[in-house]
C-alpha cells in the first residue's frame, strides 16, 4: 500500500498541510507539522506567476524566490523530509511551468529519487494530462487532481481518469485564502464527487479555524490548510516552527476527532 | 519548405485547441467549464449569421472600417526601395486594432448572459478598447492594469475612467501585462458565474488564441482585398509588430496560404537580444506554460518567468501567442526583432516622412522595414500594420529623447 492510501485507511481523517518551499525554514517547518500531527504534507514549489492562489501564498512564492530558491532544492527538502520521516506522505503542488521545464521524465525521475509521494499541478488540466500525467503513474507517482464547484457530473469522470492518491475539492471558485464556503454545499458535492469515485476526497480553500476544519472533516476524508500557515511563516519567519506546530495541533486534534463519514 | 509542409496552414488549431505542440487548454479546473462552454458558444456564434451580420455591422458603423490602406510615398522613396502601404489600422474608434477583437467578444459575453466584464491591458489600447465596448453595450468593467503600466501610460488610464470602466492597479511582479492578467485569472476564478473575460491578445487557454485570431483576421481580410483592388496583386511581404501577436495574426492569417507572400513578425528587442532586458519570446525564450497556453516563453532554467522589457508597453510581454510559435516551428513566418533605439527611430521618421504619429508598437513594424526595403526592388510591395496611433506614447517617447514637456 502506497503512503497516502495507508493514510487515508486511517480510522480518523487526514490533515493535510500547506507550506511554500524555501520560505523560511523550510526542514523546521515540516517537522513542526508533523510533530503538530499533519497526516499528509504539502510543499509548494514557489512560482513567479501564482495564478490561482491569493495575497498570502503569492507573498510566499514571492518570498522564497527572493531567496533563491530553485527547483534543486525544492527536490532536496523532499528527500531530506523523506529521510527524517519515512512514513508521512509528501506531495509537491505548484504549477506546470517549473514542472515540465526539463520534461516530463526528469521531473517523475526526480520525485520518486526523492521520495515524493503525489504531484498536484494546479494549471494541467485533465485535457493536457500527457505533458506529465504518464511520466508520474509510470513512477508510481499520483497525479492528484482538483475539483471544484464548477466540475459537473458529467465532467468528474473526465477529472478522475488518471487521478491518483486522493481527490483534492476546492471548495470555493475562488483563489486560495480567502472566502470559505458553506458546509452544506462541501457536503454535497463530496458525496456527489463520491459517487464517481472510491478515492478519497480532502477539501481545501479557506479552511482557517479548527472548528471549521471539524465541520468539513465530518463529511470529507482530508482536510486541507494552506494560507493560514504560510500567514505563520510570514510573521514568524526563524521563529515560525513553534507557531505552525499549535496551530497545526489545534486542527489536528478537531479533525482527526470528527467523525468520519465514509469509514 | 520541407515536404512535412502542412496542406493549409490555416487550419489550425485542432480539436483540442492545439497548434501543433503549441496553445491547449493550462488553466485552474475552477476555469476549465467555462472555458469549455465559451468553446460551444463560439462554434454557435461561427454557424449563426446573425452574430456575423451584428459582429460586421459594428465593425462598419461604430470602429469605422473598413480601414483604409494608404500608399506611403514619402517613406518609400527615403528608404529607396520596395513601395511601403499601411493598413490603417490607427484609425480606428479607440485608435488602434484592438477594438476588432473587443466588439467580438463583447457580444459573445452577451450571448453566454455574462453581466460584467473583465480585461488585462498593457498599454493601455485593449483596455481603452474594452472600457469602450462596456460603455456601448452597459456592462460594467473591471481592466487590471500593472501599476508601471499605469504610470507609463497615464492619458489611456484616464480614458478608460471616463468611459466608465474601474481601473485596477496591480503592484505584484514589475507591475506590467503579466502581472496584470495573472491578477485578472485570479478575479475570473472568482467570479466565474457572471463574469466575462475579454482577453486582449490572440493567447491564453483555447478558444481565446483562435477567437481572437479570427476577429482580428479581418485586417488582413481588408488589406489583401484592397490590395488586390489597387494593384492587382499580392504583397511581396507583409510586416506586423509582436508582443502578444494579436494585430500580427490578424493580417498574417489570410495572407498563410499565398506562398509568394512573405510574412515578418517583429518582437521588442529592448536594450538589446544579447542581454535580459528585452521582449522577444521567440528569438530568447523555450516552449513552456504560462496563462493558459503553450507557446515560447521568457524563463530561466527552473521554469521561472523572467520579465520582459520594452519601450513600447504593448510589447513587454514574455509570451507570445501559440499560433505564432507553431508558425515559427513550421518556418512560414520570420520573426525578427528592433530594438528600443530603432524603434525610437522608426516612429520619428514616419511622423516625419508621411504625417503620421504611430505607436511605440508599430514603430517596431517600422523599424524592420527601414531595414529590409532598401534592399527590395522598386516595384515590390510591402505591406505592414499600422497597428495603433502614438498619441498615448509622446510622453514616453519625449522622456526617451530627453525633451521637457
Amino acid at each position: 500500500m502506497t503512503r497516502l492510501a495507508t493514510t487515508f485507511s486511517a480510522p480518523h481523517p487526514a490533515l493535510v498541510c500547506f507550506i511554500t518551499a524555501g520560505d523560511g525554514d523550510t526542514a523546521a517547518n515540516l517537522d513542526a507539522l508533523v510533530e503538530g500531527g499533519a497526516d499528509v504534507i504539502e510543499l509548494g514549489m514557489p512560482f513567479t506567476d501564482p495564478m490561482a492562489d491569493g495575497p498570502a501564498i503569492q507573498a510566499a512564492n514571492i518570498r522564497s524566490l527572493g531567496a533563491g530558491t530553485t527547483t534543486a532544492e525544492v527536490l532536496r527538502h523532499a528527500a531530506e523530509f523523506r529521510q527524517r520521516h519515512p512514513q508521512v506522505p509528501l506531495v509537491l503542488m505548484g504549477y506546470a511551468n517549473p514542472m515540465i521545464r526539463r520534461g516530463p521524465d526528469w521531473f517523475a525521475d526526480h520525485c520518486a529519487a526523492a521520495g515524493v509521494d503525489g504531484v498536484i499541478c494546479v494549471d494541467l488540466a485533465p485535457e493536457e494530462d500527457p505533458d506529465l500525467g504518464p511520466a508520474l503513474r509510470d513512477k508510481g507517482i499520483a497525479l492528484i487532481r482538483l475539483s471544484t464547484p464548477t466540475t459537473s457530473d458529467a465532467r468528474l469522470p473526465d477529472v478522475l481518469d488518471g487521478s491518483g492518491g486522493f481527490l483534492y475539492y476546492v471548495s470555493v471558485a475562488g483563489i486560495t485564502g480567502l472566502q470559505s464556503a458553506a458546509i452544506a454545499d462541501i457536503e454535497a458535492n463530496v458525496s456527489r464527487i463520491k459517487r464517481h469515485t472510491a478515492l478519497p476526497v480532502a477539501v481545501g480553500f479557506g479552511v482557517r479555524e479548527p472548528e471549521q476544519a471539524a465541520e468539513i472533516a465530518r463529511v470529507a476524508d482530508g482536510v486541507v490548510v494552506g494560507s493560514a500557515l504560510v500567514r505563520l511563516v510570514e510573521q514568524h519567519g526563524t521563529h515560525a516552527p513553534r507557531h505552525l506546530r499549535d496551530l497545526t495541533a489545534r486542527l489536528a486534534k478537531a479533525v482527526h476527532s470528527a467523525r468520519k463519514a465514509n469509514p | 519548405m520541407t515536404e512535412n509542409t502542412p496542406n493549409s496552414f490555416r487550419n489550425q488549431p485542432d480539436e483540442r485547441g492545439h497548434f501543433g505542440q503549441f496553445g491547449g487548454r493550462y488553466v485552474a479546473e475552477t476555469l476549465m467549464p467555462l472555458i469549455l462552454d465559451l468553446e460551444k458558444e463560439y462554434r454557435r456564434a461561427q454557424a449563426d449569421p446573425a452574430f456575423q451580420e451584428e459582429f460586421d455591422d459594428l465593425l462598419e458603423h461604430y470602429v469605422g472600417r473598413p480601414s483604409p490602406l494608404y500608399f506611403a510615398p514619402r517613406l518609400t522613396e527615403e528608404l529607396g526601395g520596395a513601395q511601403i502601404w499601411f493598413k490603417r489600422d490607427e484609425l480606428n474608434h479607440t485608435g488602434a486594432h484592438k477594438i476588432n477583437n473587443c466588439i467580438g467578444q463583447i457580444l459573445l459575453a452577451i450571448r453566454m448572459g455574462k453581466t460584467r466584464i473583465i480585461a488585462e491591458t498593457g498599454a493601455g489600447q485593449h483596455g481603452v478598447a474594452t472600457a469602450t465596448v462596456c460603455a456601448r453595450f452597459g456592462l460594467p468593467c473591471v481592466v487590471y492594469m500593472g501599476a508601471e503600466d499605469v504610470r507609463r501610460q497615464s492619458p489611456n488610464v484616464f480614458r478608460m475612467k471616463l468611459l466608465g470602466a474601474e481601473v485596477r492597479p496591480v503592484t505584484a511582479g514589475r507591475g506590467t501585462l503579466k502581472d496584470a492578467m495573472n491578477e485578472a485569472l485570479r478575479d475570473w476564478v472568482a467570479n466565474v458565474h457572471d463574469t466575462f473575460y475579454i482577453i486582449g491578445t490572440a493567447a491564453g487557454p483555447h478558444p481565446y488564441p483562435e477567437l481572437v485570431r479570427d476577429f482580428q483576421s479581418v485586417i488582413g481580410k481588408e488589406a489583401r482585398a484592397q490590395l488586390l483592388d489597387r494593384t492587382g496583386r499580392l504583397p511581396d511581404l507583409a510586416v506586423a509588430a509582436i508582443g502578444g501577436g494579436s494585430n500580427a495574426i490578424g493580417l498574417f492569417h489570410p495572407f498563410l496560404d499565398d506562398p509568394s507572400v512573405k510574412l515578418l513578425g517583429v518582437e521588442a528587442a529592448g536594450k538589446g537580444l544579447h542581454g535580459e532586458e528585452h521582449a522577444a519570446s521567440l528569438a530568447g525564450g523555450f516552449p513552456g506554460v504560462l496563462h493558459g497556453n503553450k507557446t515560447y516563453l521568457l524563463q530561466d532554467e527552473d521554469g521561472q518567468i523572467t520579465e520582459g522589457h520594452s519601450i513600447s508597453a504593448g510589447l513587454d510581454y514574455p509570451g507570445i501567442g501559440p499560433e505564432h510559435a507553431w508558425l515559427k516551428e513550421t518556418g512560414r513566418v520570420e520573426y525578427t526583432s528592433a530594438t528600443d533605439t530603432e524603434a525610437l527611430q522608426a516612429f520619428q521618421l514616419l511622423c516625419r516622412t508621411e504625417g503620421i504619429i504611430p505607436a511605440l508598437e508599430p514603430s517596431h513594424a517600422i523599424a524592420a522595414i527601414a531595414q529590409r526595403a532598401a534592399a527590395m526592388p522598386k516595384d515590390a510591395i510591402i505591406l505592414a500594420n499600422l497597428c495603433g496611433r502614438g498619441d498615448k506614447d509622446i510622453f514616453t517617447v519625449a522622456e526617451a529623447l530627453g525633451v521637457e514637456m
